[in-house]
């Protein structure tokens, strides 16, 4: 299934297939691959057909610009590729049909049975035009379908027609070969091509092109093929595509008819005047940015809660049940703990993309763009960064992910080195914890309270840091190609509850199963890392307190939280802190925040879990335990808290700033295809943390 | 309706309308004509985004938005108002 951005394709996909979907990868590509299934018992027939649709990224075109139409273009343009087609059905948005069929066109030149399904009918009833459908099916010379994907209307005529034994296109759409005769044929000498079509669009996109990276004998003749001449491949194209909207152009004359010449001012039109208003525009933007985070923050917060306490039921339940051991102790303390921190971001993630889902499928989103693109843009940025800057709030992870709809290469990757700076969700416990450790709560400023005003500075110090070093990236970093905001600003629609719910499941489970992978297995080494130690220490420290004259001074609850913490320090993860501990004490770090910090790499939140283990305060999630004995450690050195006004805001800053996320360098890495990204990112965050810490801790001190 | 000289497309004025005559940015026109702003074709100025640029345009039945310096390649001759 191939089709326009907005045409609805996802719609009719979800209409055929239901929950019957996988998502996989496209071979090559990050890009996601959701394929379908489906049971088609024919009229007539005795026996079901099975039928797995693939649903492909929204392209206006067979030109491979941004990495989602590359993914179109090679399944379509490679008879190799193991998803290419039985049937292509193209959907089409027959509200805006000249634009749609421009990639039918293309489509029918690459000599694939098809299937035009004609969506949104009743939006053309609406404004009062009709298409004349079974004259267009002629003109064509493929099978054209009206469906609403949104009703189903038509779904079942479309199945039957799947059964159906469909003819290639017999004729040529434009007569490509008129356009470089010579070249197609010696390209169809060397490789076999389907079509004329074919054969362009590897002259047109040879570099572009890997399908036949594994024979790299036709590879090299066809690259010395095209050397050997000066191709213009602009011209090439801008010739083809005015010969196609040319035939387009005849075909529309003859099937649609305009009811009327003057049309009303519509309904998305007032709606624009609204909300891309100089000012209204932005106000509603601010004020639906903060209806999320409120959501996001606080309503999460309670599902996020129920989690974690299943969470330690559930290892209570297993340290109670399992025999003690090695086995055990990896289970809860390392797997469990890991699974919770994964799964405890979920009502996060999924309350986010609620909102995104939504905004996206009623056409909101690019609007947003449109009036934030002036604003981004002199930070390197483009229109289309903004989402995933505001999902960074949430989790960098999905927000990375989502850069892939954009088309410059400098502005995805601007996009995808700053993100991580937006705080997310999981520096909020750590940032809870130390500004109720270093800031009163009952101090206020007039409505404010203090701790609430800190929380939302940081949030604005990632903010800022971000554009900074977008901006600052864009100085540095060469543009592979011009950047540019050529984008279709859809009708507002009322959103597809479907569309939205199978978002969000799917946003949720490639968090789980990407990210959570690297979570657990980041939290298994770092159990392994905190819990062992170099032989016999360990014993010794049990024996230690075995001996009465130690015990008798405190009580079982009190020894046992001494024995953990001890032997903690003991441990590799406690080494690795202490042989840290001179590099980061000009921040006011001791050795125990260094654990942490080591510690944090699964999701910064250990933080918190690591502090109450270190300072012994039993449970972890008791904050108040924690809060408390942090408070009381007194520096030897000076004999005032250690928590210091300027340790906490020195701490508050390394963890606003610094790269401290493993999942998120591996999801760079893999959107990347390079490791040159995340190690940067990792350490032009790491100075900027240092350096800004170094400088709070200084002025504070 | 009576046509004027050529100008820019980013020279037109809120509801005014134009035709497309032709490109002056030869790897800004494919994008261009992919989505539908060829030759010939009507495009109306709806709206300019609040800070000034992007622009969006009425082409062919839609609404596009692109950025004054992708409009600016496009040279159209402008349509008489109607009356």
């Amino acid at each position: 299934m191939v089709g326009n951005p907005n045409s609805g394709k996802s719609t009719l996909f979800n209409a055929l297939t239901g929950l019957n979907q996988k998502t996989g990868n496209f071979p090559g590509v990050t890009v996601d691959k959701k394929s379908g299934f489906l049971k088609i018992a024919g009229e007539g027939l005795d026996h079901t057909v099975n039928v797995e649709f693939v649903d492909l990224p929204g392209t206006y075109s067979l030109y491979p610009k941004s990495l989602d139409e590359r993914v179109a273009f090679e399944v379509l343009c490679n008879p190799g590729n193991e998803d290419y087609p039985d049937v292509t059905i193209i959907v089409a948005d027959a509200s805006n049909l000249k634009r749609n069929l421009f990639l039918v066109s293309q489509i029918i030149d690459l000599k694939t049975p098809v299937i035009l399904t004609l969506n949104m009918m009743d939006l053309v009833e609406k404004e009062g035009d009709i298409i004349d459908t079974v004259r267009l099916s002629e003109k064509l010379g493929v099978k054209t379908i009206a469906v609403s994907a949104r009703s189903k209307g038509g779904v079942e005529a479309l199945k039957q027609a799947l059964l159906q034994p469909l003819p290639v296109p017999q004729y040529d759409f434009v007569d490509i070969k008129k356009l470089a005769p010579e070249l197609i044929d010696d390209i169809a000498g060397i490789i076999k091509v389907n079509s004329d079509f074919a054969a362009f669009q590897i002259i047109n996109n040879f570099s572009e092109i890997h399908y036949f990276d594994k024979e790299p004998g036709k590879k090299e003749k066809i690259a010395a093929l095209l050397n050997a001449e000066t191709i213009d491949t602009n011209k090439l194209q801008s010739q083809e595509t005015v010969e196609r909207y040319k035939v387009i152009n005849r075909i529309a004359e003859e099937c649609i008819t305009h009811k009327s010449e003057v049309k009303t001012e519509s309904f998305s039109h007032k709606l624009d005047s609204i909300l891309t208003h100089h000012i209204w525009g932005y106000a509603i933007f601010l004020g639906i940015l903060f209806l999320i985070f409120q959501t996001i923050f606080f309503l999460a917060a309670y599902p996020m809660k129920w989690i974690e306490m299943l969470f330690v039921s559930f290892s209570t339940l297993a340290s109670h049940t399992l025999p003690h051991g090695e086995l055990a102790n990896l289970f809860v303390n390392g797997i469990l703990a890991g699974l919770s921190g994964v799964v405890v971001f979920v009502p996060q993630i999924a309350l986010l993309f609620t909102f995104i889902a939504i905004l996206e499928d009623t056409g909101y989103m690019a609007r947003v763009s449109f009036i934030m693109d002036k604003l981004m843009r002199r930070f390197g940025l483009n229109g289309r960064s903004v989402i995933p800057l505001m999902s960074g709030v949430a989790c960098a992870i999905p927000a990375i992910m989502s850069t892939r709809t954009m088309s410059s290469w400098k502005e995805r990757i601007i996009t995808i080195m700053v993100t991580p700076l937006m705080s997310c969700s999981a520096r909020l416990p750590v940032y809870t914890l130390l500004i109720s450790l270093v800031v009163p709560a009952d101090k206020t400023l007039g409505f404010f309270n203090y701790q609430g005003l800190i929380l939302m500075c940081l949030y604005l110090i990632g903010f800022i840091a971000a554009m900074t070093a977008a901006f600052v990236m864009q100085q540095i970093l060469k543009a592979r190609e011009k950047s540019y905001f050529i984008m279709e600003l859809p009708v507002y629609r009322s959103p597809q509850w479907r569309t939205v719910w199978l978002t969000i499941f799917d946003k949720v489970k490639s968090f789980l199963f990407d990210a959570g992978k690297i979570i657990l297995a980041i939290s298994v080494i770092l159990w392994f890392l905190s819990s062992h130690a170099p032989s016999g220490t360990m014993e010794k420290i049990e024996k230690k307190y075995e001996d009465p004259a130690v015990t008798s001074k405190y009580s079982e609850g009190e020894r046992n939280a001494k024995i953990s913490s001890e032997k903690l320090e003991a441990s590799y993860a406690g080494i690795l802190g202490k042989s840290i501990e001179p590099v980061i004490a000009p921040l006011g770090f001791d050795w125990k925040i260094g654990i942490a910090l080591v510690t944090s790499f699964a999701a910064r939140e250990v933080f918190v879990g690591t502090m109450a283990t270190i300072y012994s305060a039993g449970s972890s999630d008791n904050t108040q335990t924690i809060r408390e004995k942090m408070h009381a450690e007194i520096n030897p050195e000076t004999g005032q808290p250690k928590f210091s006004i300027a340790v906490g805001f020195s701490l508050l800053i390394f963890y606003a700033f610094a790269m401290q996320c493993m999942s998120t360098m591996a999801v760079v890495y893999r959107e990347t295809k390079h490791w040159k990204w995340p190690v940067i990112q990792f350490l032009f965050m790491g100075t900027l943390a240092y350096i800004s810490s170094f400088i709070v801790y200084h002025l504070l001190k | 309706m009576k046509s004027l000289p050529l100008m820019n497309l980013s020279q037109l004025k809120i509801g005014e309308s134009a035709v497309i005559n032709s490109f002056t940015d030869k790897h800004m026109a494919l994008k261009l004509l992919e989505m539908g702003c060829t030759p010939g074709e009507v495009v109306k100025l709806d709206r300019i985004a609040p800070m000034g640029d992007p622009i969006a345009i009425t082409v062919s039945g839609y609404l596009l938005s692109l950025r004054k310096a992708e409009a600016s390649t496009i040279l159209v001759s402008l349509l008489a108002a109607k009356i």
